[in-house]
């Protein structure tokens, strides 16, 4: 919302300065997002051209002397312009003045051999129109020396308003000046509207038909204004329209717009000569189309309201008018039209038809009821004035009157919401400068709220109202009070848990990536997703539509970018939610990561000490045993089995559980299918943990950690190998050892797998360091024999293993 | 032996001494001095037949030069074991200028996402809030609907908002436009006092320089019997000096409007933005917008079961990824989710980088 200074001073009275009304227009609620201020016109003086005679090497080019009125003796300037002539008075720019409407900063400079000092402007020169036929020549007494800006009266600040939605009030300048003066920074004074008396009825008749379906019209008034002339608008006038941004067109459309503007009330006005037949107010028939006076064609929908006669549709009720039936010079005789709309039915027009018009604007926040008509009278006004004319008498349909809304206001409301003590009667005083209507004299005040103001519903509005105006800045900030004297725990299990794994997987190097929750179909569909339910309707990308199954594809996706850039060694994290389902319980909490190249956890590329050898499974093995332990999960008991999702290479990827049927995650190599999909390539392994999967922590009455018994005899290690059949897992032979004797058997570490043609067809050879830590005693070579005897025995009955020769 | 010949044969000793290049060689003189069969030794041996004034003489001279002999060959061999290790250490001289590894802890980053909502945790947890989550696919009844937004607000409409296909029954899931619906689920299942810190993901119909489809939003939420503006003003204005680390802030309250607070107020801070790619707070004359807030709008408690004559509160919320660009000043927020290492390693944390109130949100 746009408007200038003397704009705004025709409907308030105040002494205050630009910056005090703008500082006071935020600081109730009228953000204001900007202020032009018009400084650039201010280089710009009066001068008059002395004389003018002819460029000695240039045919259209004339030399002038310009008496500046600065007192120095005048300079001379280099004119092209067809009326440059001795004795015309017209806007002199000096050297160093930057020139907006060519976009150039003057310097002295020859033209064509001869000095020019300066520069005599157009209105094009200056932005203030299109013409530039020829430079700005002014009456003979306008003053030598001073500001073309401020003789011109263009120094008229600009300041616009970034309006939020449900202050249609403030769609106006009076609205704007109201709020203003109810702050107490001046006092309102916007002159009372006179009605107009009509002749004769107004010929042309108005129908609200909507059938048995929802009205989409609630009152619409109609004034006929015979014999009018229909010129250029004041020149005040147009100047107000250009300054905040509107094009003048002819009297007509400028005093729609002016009042658009001026009192927030869009008008529509039809040439009345091209209006065949009575005005029909209907929903727009499926199919049916309007040529717009945007130059534009719009097929309309039965959700849309429009304005019809016998000639077919004329305007886009509350949005934009037809071009058929618009004003331009040749108009004599005008219908004016003033009506309300349904508020969500233009908002959705205008969204459906991609239209923004200043109609709609305020039309869709709501404008006041109670001004349809004196908003009528007010254009009639403005067109007999400008263009003559006889009127009929206003016609109005439709329109069942205003019912004030009222609000029982305890007025204590104010102190309880916001913490300010505002006396009552200050309260009141303020809700009634704003337009409302307090009566009764208790604690609760019953408050009739104005036509104008459809947004205030119920007492916490009528705070605001009373904040607002008396000042936010006054409430001073009131300590929370606090709970206990030391805070305790505040985050969930489910978000420790989610922060420890983050910490720990970039402990390892890995760096946490944020990536999109939606992917592309084929990528949702390749990870186990898919699920209609979860696929977007309208996404914003093709390849984004799918929320994700896995954080898998995302990330392979992203370290192959890496790659793309030419970091193939990336190491990614990332720990946010997947989706099985589309219910709040179906959101997992998973923490995932990737890497690719050689990036390990020692590091990655070629190094003096040691070149790093491509990434596989285990370090994606490791890498999710260490974020299931940073969720506190009991890695000790966790098994791995030799399966996994059908992402994952078959022979090279394993699934972690808690018991037989808690899977905690999966990792592994990639499958070739999987990689062609996500079009990634490299060596690439990856993991996904399900931490919402982890158990939770048991109860514990106390943080004492379990007792410590040293052995006082030293820790032996024996070292074992056995010949196993290909399948037998390294997993199951190291139990099968540890099982030998619990009591002393404190570790057992696989330190060689070895095959080959000395094993044996379909054989390997496991080595394993067996830890053996007596507690009681120190063992005796008998002891270690049978013991050794043990863990042979248990071996082969588990696994078939033999002790290698 | 005379005395001259004793005094010859130490010499010679002491050349032989002087003369060994190792501890071998020098070992070869001690035996062949002081050995069983020494040189020396015999003179010794000879005391024993010696008359009792030749011994008067000659014992202290003998005695002398074994003495002098034994000290000599230690002198000699301390030197040797001395030149020995010096030689040695030179020869396993190392080039310390070549380069090591970096630990995978220095090399490790935590996402600014991440910890900027660990520094806001922080904060609140010691204003006594709590941490509450949502899901990122919810219905219109929490997104909109419980949130007193009207039926054909345009954020329903498929402009704003991404939306799944309409289910059975005929509804449609969307993916919550912002945190706000874990207000209406958190006062559903939790009575007042209630404090929470909501922070999550977020999305909206819209992509460009500063809009993301994806991004995030920190949410807030206080209902007891007597919360009111002066006491969101002091939580807010507490919040914004602890996390951008000035100790003075001027921050300007301004009414506005959200169809879920009523009063509503957008809150600007006054800051420099002379320098390029800085920001600074508690300085310059700039405002910038930087959150909204206001007190629960009474329609929203009722849809939340609660009574608005007996409970109130206020609620506020703002970007994550805007306020961690405006701490640590990223430029572009679509590259917060490109996940180039290049940017990660240079805008993210170290993972032992805790954000903690006694040790400083930052370092």
């Amino acid at each position: 919302m746009k408007f200038t200074l003397s704009w705004l001073k025709d409907h308030l009275e105040t002494d205050a300065s630009l910056d005090e009304i703008v500082e006071r227009l935020t600081s109730i609620g009228l953000e204001v997002e900007s202020v032009d201020d018009k400084a650039g016109l201010k280089p710009f003086v009066i001068a008059k051209v002395l004389t003018a005679v002819q460029h000695p090497d240039a045919d259209r080019l004339r030399v002038l002397t310009v008496d500046t009125g600065d007192g120095r003796p005048p300079v001379q300037v280099v004119c092209g312009a067809p009326n440059a002539r001795a004795g015309l008075i017209g806007a002199f720019a000096a050297p160093g003045t930057y020139v907006p409407g060519i976009d150039v900063t003057l310097a002295v400079g020859k033209i064509r051999g001869v000095e020019s000092h300066g520069m005599m402007c157009s209105e094009r020169e200056l932005e203030l129109s299109d013409e530039h036929d020829g430079i700005i020549d002014l009456p003979e007494d306008a003053p030598v020396g001073t500001s073309y800006a401020s003789y011109a009266k263009l120094d008229d600040p600009v300041i616009d308003i970034n309006l939020t939605p449900n202050r249609p009030d403030a769609t106006g300048v009076h609205g704007i000046a109201r709020d203003l003066a109810a702050s107490g920074m001046g006092r309102l004074k916007t002159p009372a509207i006179e009605p107009v008396s009509g002749k004769g009825e107004t010929p042309v008749k108005v129908r609200l038909d909507f059938g048995d379906t929802e009205p989409l019209c609630h009152g619409f008034a109609l004034r006929l204004v015979k014999g009018v002339k229909n010129a250029a608008s004041p020149k005040w006038l147009q100047q107000r329209l250009i300054a905040i941004g509107l094009r003048p067109i002819n009297a007509l459309v400028d005093i729609t717009n002016y009042i658009t503007f001026d009192r927030g009330r869009p008008l529509h006005v039809f040439d009345a000569a091209k209006v065949k037949g009575d005005l029909v107010v209907r929903r727009a028939r499926d199919g049916e189309k309007i040529l717009a006076l945007d130059g534009r064609e719009y097929a309309l929908t039965p959700e849309m309201c429009v304005i019809a006669d016998d000639n077919g549709l004329e305007s886009i009720a509350g949005v934009m008018g037809g071009e058929h039936s618009g004003c331009d010079e040749s108009t004599t005789d005008v219908l004016i039209e003033s009506a309300l709309w349904e508020p969500l039915n233009i908002a959705r027009t205008g969204r459906t038809l991609g239209i923004i018009t200043d109609a709609r604007y305020r039309f869709e926040r709501g404008v006041d009821p109670e001004f349809m008509v004196p908003g009528l009278e007010l254009a009639t006004r403005m067109v007999l004035d400008f263009c003559g004319g006889e009127p009929c008498e206003t016609e109005v349909v439709g329109y069942a009157g205003h019912t004030p809304k009222t609000v029982s206001f305890p007025v204590s409301e104010v102190k309880r919401l916001t913490g300010l003590d505002v006396p009552k009667a200050d309260s009141l005083d303020i809700l009634t400068r704003l337009g409302f209507d307090p009566h009764g004299s208790g604690d609760v005040v019953d408050v009739s709220v104005p036509s104008w103001r459809p947004d205030v519903e119920g007492n916490a509005d009528l705070v605001e109202e009373v904040m607002r105006i008396h000042g936010v800045d006054k409430i001073a900030p009131a300590p929370l009070s606090s709970h206990d004297a030391v805070n305790g725990k505040i985050l969930t299990t489910l978000q420790i848990r989610t922060r420890a794994a983050k910490r720990a997987l970039a402990v390892r190097g890995m760096m946490e990536a944020v990536t999109w929750s939606f992917i592309p179909a084929a990528h949702a569909e390749l990870f186990g997703g898919g699920k209609p339910e979860l696929r977007l309707d309208n996404p914003i990308a093709a390849e984004m539509s799918d929320m994700r199954p896995s954080l898998l594809p995302g990330l392979v996706a992203a370290a192959q970018r890496n790659a793309d850039k030419g970091i193939g060694d990336v190491a990614l994290f990332e720990v946010s939610g997947t989706y099985e389902g589309d219910r709040p319980e179906e959101q997992r909490r998973v923490a995932a990561g990737v890497r690719r190249g050689t990036a390990g956890l020692e590091g990655s590329g070629r190094n003096w000490a040691g070149n790093a050898k491509n990434v596989g499974v285990f370090d994606a093995k490791a890498d999710a045993f260490a974020a299931l332990e940073a969720c506190g999960a009991p890695v000790a008991n966790l098994q791995v089995e030799a399966s996994g999702p059908s992402w994952y290479h078959p022979g090279r990827c394993g699934t972690i559980k808690l018991g037989p049927k808690v899977v905690l995650g999966h990792f592994g190599e990639f499958h070739p299918k999987a990689l062609e999909v996500l079009d990634a390539s490299g060596a690439l392994c990856g993991f996904e943990i399900f931490i919402d999967a982890v158990p939770e922590p048991k109860a514990k009455a106390t943080r004492t950690k379990p007792r410590l018994d040293l052995s006082a005899f030293q820790m032996v290690r024996r070292d074992f190998a056995f010949v196993v059949d290909k399948q037998v897992e390294a997993g199951s032979l190291s139990k099968a050892a540890l099982a030998a004797d619990r009591k002393l058997i404190s570790g057992v570490n696989v330190f060689d797998v070895f095959e080959g043609a000395s094993i044996g067809e379909g054989k390997k050879s496991i080595a394993i360091e067996v830890s053996i830590q007596p507690m009681e005693k120190t063992l005796t070579d008998e002891d270690f024999e049978a013991l050794a005897g043990k863990i042979v025995d248990n071996v082969k009955k588990q696994t078939g293993g033999v002790l290698r020769g | 032996m005379t005395m001259s010949d004793m005094e010859n044969l130490e010499s010679n000793l002491m050349a032989d001494i002087a003369a060994a290049s190792d501890e071998p060689a020098i070992e070869n003189v001690r035996i062949a001095a002081l050995g069983k069969k020494g040189s020396v030794s015999e003179l010794l041996k000879t005391l024993g037949s010696m008359s009792p004034e030749d011994r008067q003489v000659k014992g202290p001279a003998i005695n002398g030069l074994k003495n002098r002999i034994a000290e000599a060959l230690a002198a000699r061999k301390d030197e040797l074991k001395d030149a020995a290790t010096t030689a040695r250490l030179a020869a396993e001289k190392l080039d310390v200028t070549l380069p090591v590894r970096q630990s995978p802890a220095e090399r490790g980053r935590i996402h600014p996402i991440s910890q900027v909502i660990d520094e806001i945790a922080a904060i609140f947890g010691d204003m006594g809030f709590s941490i509450a989550e949502g899901p990122d696919v919810e219905t219109d009844h929490y997104n909109f609907t419980a949130l007193n937004f009207p039926e054909g607000h345009p954020a329903r409409e498929m402009h704003d908002t991404f939306f799944f296909p309409p289910g059975k029954d005929g509804t449609r899931k969307l993916l919550r436009t912002h945190t706000s619906p874990v207000q209406i689920r958190t006062m559903e299942t939790q009575q007042p006092p209630i404090r929470i810190v909501i922070p999550g993901k977020t999305y909206r119909q819209d992509s460009d320089a500063t809009h993301s489809p994806m991004f995030h939003q920190v949410e807030g939420l206080v209902i007891d019997k007597t919360a009111n503006i002066a006491n969101m003003r002091w939580v807010l204005e507490e919040f914004c000096k602890a996390f951008f680390e000035v100790p003075q802030l001027n921050m300007r309250f301004r009414p506005s409007f959200f169809p879920f607070t009523e009063p509503s107020l957008e809150v600007d801070i006054q800051c420099d933005r002379s320098r390029p790619g800085e920001v600074r707070f508690g300085e310059g004359n700039d405002w910038m917008e930087i959150l909204g807030c206001g007190m629960v709008h009474p329609n929203v408690l009722r849809f939340a079961g609660l009574d608005p004559d007996e409970y109130q509160g206020f609620a506020w919320g703002m970007g994550i990824d805007r306020i961690a660009m405006l701490k640590y000043g990223m430029p572009d927020l679509r590259a917060f989710f490109d996940a180039d290492v290049r940017w990660l390693s240079h805008y993210g944390f170290r993972p032992l980088d805790m954000p903690t109130l006694f040790g400083g949100l930052s370092q």
